[in-house]
């Protein structure tokens, strides 16, 4: 319904951490998701795909939780970090899903995440007032360009794949 | 003695199961299981204080993939086993997942009495417009014209408008909503468990393999433009002439739940076996 997320407020750098704490742990649900629906339908290719995305995703947030220090950004996360109406920056969207999608599709769905992350980082710096606040949103936007870069380079060795890409010879429909 | 217990913070991980779901990827049905571990975790429920109460159909395959008591009945069937429940366990938190299918066609003399009865409990529909895990029959939401091999020409049936007859037959507490949207979701589920009596929450969950049209439902789909009321006139004008995509919690009723007074049945079993003896 919502597609551009309510935020939630950024007062201070406690505030940041957590919440981009929590969109790396929303991506890595997701993709852990999306790999185990790709394992029960038998795509193997995109089950290694998203569970590598999920990993990449969880080092993400590991390194976030090291950053922090002694403050409990796991819990802080819980308290304040909800994306009250739509989604997390960097959750998948399911409903693209599709039973013989192919790496393309999946560094698409990756490639949209990391474009909406990086436009959440990018907000909160052009409008936080908190000095260490913008700077590590900064350090944050950097890094999802990176990542945005990185998604880039893939789809390079996964082209956009035929329009017959979704025709299934024994297809579901099978009274039509 | 003063026992020192902190209330324990739940996650949503507490209330998933080992059991991977074998929806089709893209189903709106893995959002809805998404939403209801949230709503879960959102109220701090224990996951061994929750049943989920299921009858057939690819919705109701959700209690397997929660760590909840569940409970996988039968066709249409579920409101009687989670009335049953309900009235013997008041303590529990009982909610009861189904589809269109199960819930309106073949439960759906269920549903009305269910309303009627208002047991404290939360149904869920989740409604695809579709008999999705039979492959693709119409269901008593379909619409007219859908016109498939199955159903050349569309059925040319009126579809059944499951808010209006929830609020007629008495529902205690009526939404709708997205299951694109799982926070919103989460939060109105968390609003029905909470409300006494009986709450009925339809979520739109589209069929992406019998229904690949419905993924434009996250276009369609749209606040409730007025909020929510108490009063039965109201609610039956604007679900009269509700759009179908509203999403909201739409109605908010005050009738108490219904809940049989706790006691011993006043006859012993074995006496009364004695009069069916042959």
């Amino acid at each position: 319904m919502s597609k551009s997320p309510v935020a939630p407020k950024v007062g201070n750098l406690n505030d940041l951490l957590a919440v981009a704490y929590q969109i790396e742990i929303d991506a890595v649900e997701r993709y852990r998701l999306l790999a185990d629906q790709m394992e029960i339908h038998n795509n193997p290719e995109l089950v290694k795909i998203f569970r590598d995305l999920a990993r990449a995703e969880g080092i993400h947030g590991e390194e976030i939780r090291r950053l922090a220090g002694d403050f409990d950004v796991v819990a802080h996360a819980r308290e304040m970090a909800k994306f009250a109406k739509g989604e997390s920056p960097e959750e998948a969207d399911l409903s693209t899903a599709h039973y013989l999608m192919t790496p393309w599709h999946a560094l698409q769905l990756s490639l949209a995440g990391e474009e909406r992350a990086l436009a959440y980082f990018t907000s909160i710096v052009e409008t936080a007032k908190d000095a260490k606040v913008k700077e590590l949103a900064g350090e944050l936007m950097e890094e999802e360009a990176e990542h945005v870069n990185l998604v880039h380079r893939l789809l390079r060795k996964y082209p956009e794949p035929s329009k017959t890409w979704a025709d299934d010879l024994d297809p579901p429909q099978s009274l039509e | 003695m003063t026992m020192n217990v902190e209330a324990r913070a739940y996650k949503q991980a507490d209330y998933k199961s080992d059991v991977k779901p074998i929806w089709c990827p893209g189903c709106g049905d893995y959002h809805v299981l998404m939403s209801f571990t949230r709503a879960f975790a959102q109220l701090g429920l224990p996951p061994e204080e929750v049943v989920v109460v299921s009858g057939i159909g690819c919705s109701s395959r959700i209690p397997a993939y929660t760590n909840c008591y569940g409970f996988h009945g039968v066709h249409g069937r579920s409101l009687a086993i989670a009335a049953g429940l309900k009235v013997t366990r008041p303590d529990l938190t009982v909610v009861v997942a189904s589809g269109d299918g199960d819930g309106y066609s073949i439960g759906g003399n269920h549903f009305l009495h269910a309303c009627r009865r208002n047991v404290d409990m939360t149904y869920v529909v989740m409604d695809n417009h579709i008999y999705g895990m039979t492959k693709g029959q119409p269901s008593p939401t379909t619409e007219p014209e859908f016109d498939t091999a199955l159903s050349p020409g569309g059925t040319k049936v009126r579809p059944f408008h499951p808010l209006v007859v929830a609020l007629a037959s008495g529902a205690n507490f009526i939404a709708r909503c997205f299951s694109g949207d799982p926070n919103q979701t989460a939060d109105v589920l968390a609003e029905a468990i909470k409300h006494p009596g009986f709450s009925f929450v339809e979520i739109l969950s589209p069929c992406v393999t019998f229904r690949p049209d419905e993924r434009a439902w996250k276009e369609q789909v749209h606040p409730a433009p007025v909020a929510e009321t108490s009063d039965q006139g109201k609610a039956a004008r604007r679900l009269m002439t509700d759009d179908g995509f509203n999403i909201g919690i739409l109605y908010r009723g005050t009738r108490a739940p219904y809940q049989p007074a706790a006691g011993k049945a006043d006859i012993d079993l074995s006496e009364l076996e004695k009069d069916f003896e042959l």
